[in-house]
């Protein structure tokens, strides 16, 4: 920590503002009375610790990242570059509309863009994240059947492979999630969804291809029973890679979906946001989409507000979610075009698909071996956990040695020593290759020296951490001196 | 071979459920299930005086993996709960069967218990698991 190179009264004074600052005007009560426990540290000192740090972030930049689930991928450096352009950059988020067109119309653009990609009628880009855009969703759910005075619905159906946001999120607005099983082959036990089904069904949330990385087969099947029970689909958006420009969930029948532009469309993910979570809905929901929105009269781009849209679910931040994430994607749509959005999903899958097989191949058991792979694929390593005592941890702890970022491991929970793996649309067959033949390495290495593998990493700066004792003994508030 | 005791019944869930003789039961999750979890770091129980439902969740616990409900196999009262759990939840871990016990309820119907699974059906449960 920076912390444990300082040393009282030591300063980096080309770096110390040059103005003192103006306090007055702020009440007595609210200022301080003793300095902030501050690092005291040279200007050499910071630059060396953060490069340091840098230097041991295991990133995309440096490292293949086949993190399921996830999307890990390759985002052009050029939609960054141009979204920081000082127009887009530096434009103030009260400027008027008059000041905004460039901004307004990329945003509308960008709006019509996912309309199309998604098959859906109408997009709000508001939301600024994955979880906010479900949480929008599933408001304009609840706002629909309320409108209709069905106010009775109390349940969203959510299957045991759905990420843990969709129970939250049904929750959060005032739902019950229940829980719906996945069959063996992967997909919806689709006779307990029958069974679950009924008067009190708001809505289901699925994810198609699911968390498992199948495609759900009979969804035509699942969204006709859900509407004839009254009910709505909502579409995670999560795995849109899969099948961006060959399938759409607006023809699949859902009614509502949230799109993960931070996953998608260029905007690096992981790295806790900021995300962009836009909404699309069906017909019968588009009154209640969050505002602002972009609207365009053949002349003029304007801000859509209360004022327009009066039974919207109303904003969900202080302005239209994080424009930068949203001038991302739209300029990565705008490179890609239709095309190219076709190509994602072709070569996210052929990827995964290539790398099932070899690692099929390479003698590791896949979860769901008779599907083919979306854009990921699960392999279940409950064959060396019990022969080997070498588990999926060990494994992923033991990937870092050889310069790979572990797989997802552990998710979803329904399937036993389970690592998920996605290698992405923007991985050379060279890397992918790479990849089997480090995993069949390792896998000898279970059967030849456990005991090291279940000892990795050996060559990281910090070797296996207790996260048993991190977690049992929590200790977040450090300060100088403890 | 087994170490499953016989003295108790077991729901699908994997809680074991313990006839006190009294007119109330000791529940808590097997040994097969601390396994899958792992090393539990939290354990939520829930509050005496608290009405449960058979099949209904009522507790959580927690590992470094997941975290996961634990249900209530029959209907009735929580008159006890763990609380050196509190502090100590990898007592789950070390004696599920035992001192890892998770809370006691009491029942309206003591039967309700007899559609539970005995050892070799819980046994056989976990055999057609893996």
């Amino acid at each position: 920590m920076i912390y444990e190179h300082s040393r009282v009264g030591r300063r980096a004074m080309a770096q110390a503002p040059s103005e003192k600052v103006d306090m007055a005007g702020i009440p007595d009560a609210m200022l301080r009375t003793s300095q902030p426990p501050l690092p005291e540290v040279s200007e050499m000192q910071a630059v060396r610790h953060f490069t340091r740090l840098s230097q041991k972030n295991f990133s995309i930049d440096t490292q293949f990242y086949p993190l399921g689930s996830c999307t890990m991928k390759y985002n052009p450096r050029v939609c960054n570059t141009l979204a920081s352009l000082p127009g887009m950059l530096s434009r103030h988020p009260l400027a008027p509309d008059t000041h905004s067109q460039g901004f307004m119309a990329c945003l509308y653009e960008l709006q019509d863009i996912l309309k199309t990609a998604t098959g859906m009628h109408a997009v709000s880009l508001t939301p600024a994240a994955g979880a906010q855009g479900e949480f929008a969703g599933v408001g304009m759910i609840r706002a629909y059947h309320d409108d209709r005075g069905d106010k009775e619905r109390s349940e969203i159906l959510v299957p045991d492979a759905a990420h843990g946001t969709n129970p939250a999120s049904a929750v959060m607005c005032g739902y019950k999630a229940r829980e719906i099983p996945t069959g063996s082959d992967g997909d919806i036990d689709i006779e307990a969804l029958k069974s679950a089904l009924g008067p009190q069904t708001a809505g289901i949330m699925l994810t198609n291809p699911s968390t498992v990385g199948v495609f759900e087969q009979r969804i035509k099947g699942i969204a006709e029973l859900v509407h004839a029970a009254g009910g709505l689909l909502y579409y995670d958006g999560a795995n849109l890679n899969a099948i961006l420009g060959k399938v759409r969930p607006g023809d699949m029948g859902f009614d509502v979906i949230h799109m993960n532009l931070h996953k998608t469309f260029s905007t690096p993910h992981g790295g806790g946001g900021p995300g962009a979570g836009p909404v699309g809905v069906s017909k019968r929901l588009e009154p209640y989409l969050p505002i602002p929105m972009v609207d365009f009269d053949g002349n003029d781009y304007r801000w859509l507000t209360e004022r327009d849209r009066p039974d919207s679910i109303g904003r969900l931040s202080a302005f239209a979610g994080n424009a930068g994430v949203l001038i991302r994607a739209y300029i990565y749509a705008r490179l890609l075009g239709r095309e190219g959005m076709h190509r994602v999903s072709e070569y996210s899958t052929l990827n995964a698909n290539y790398l099932l097989k070899r690692l099929m191949e390479t003698g590791f058991d896949a979860a769901y071996p008779e599907r083919r792979a979306s854009h990921e694929f699960i392999l279940t390593l409950k064959k060396q956990a019990k022969e080997l005592g070498v588990n999926t941890m060990d494994f992923a702890k033991r990937l870092l040695d050889y310069g790979v970022h572990a797989p997802t491991t552990y998710f979803p929970l329904l399937v036993p020593e389970c690592l998920l793996v996605e290698p992405t649309e923007t991985e050379a067959k060279e890397d992918l290759d790479r990849f089997v033949e480090i995993m069949r390495t390792i896998k000898q290495e279970a059967e030849s020296q456990p005991d090291m593998v279940k000892q990795a990493p050996h060559t990281m700066p910090v070797r296996r951490l207790d996260d048993v004792r991190a977690a049992r003994e929590l200790d977040l508030a450090w300060k100088p001196g403890d | 071979m087994s170490n499953t005791p016989t003295d108790r019944r077991y729901a699908k869930s994997h809680e074991w459920l313990k006839d006190e003789g009294d007119g109330s039961f000791t529940i808590g999750i097997t040994d097969h299930a601390q396994g899958l979890l792992g090393d539990l770091v939290f354990v939520d129980l829930p509050e005496v005086g608290t009405a449960v439902e058979a099949g209904n969740d009522c507790a959580v616990v927690e590992s470094v993996k997941a975290a996961s409900d634990v249900y209530s196999p029959v209907t009735g009262e929580v008159i006890a709960v763990n609380e050196a759990l509190d502090g100590a939840p990898e007592t789950i871990n070390d004696d599920a069967f035992g001192n890892g016990w998770m809370f006691k309820v009491k029942v309206a119907d003591a039967g309700e218990s007899d559609s539970l699974l005995d050892a070799a059906g819980y046994d056989a449960l976990i055999a057609e698991e893996e």
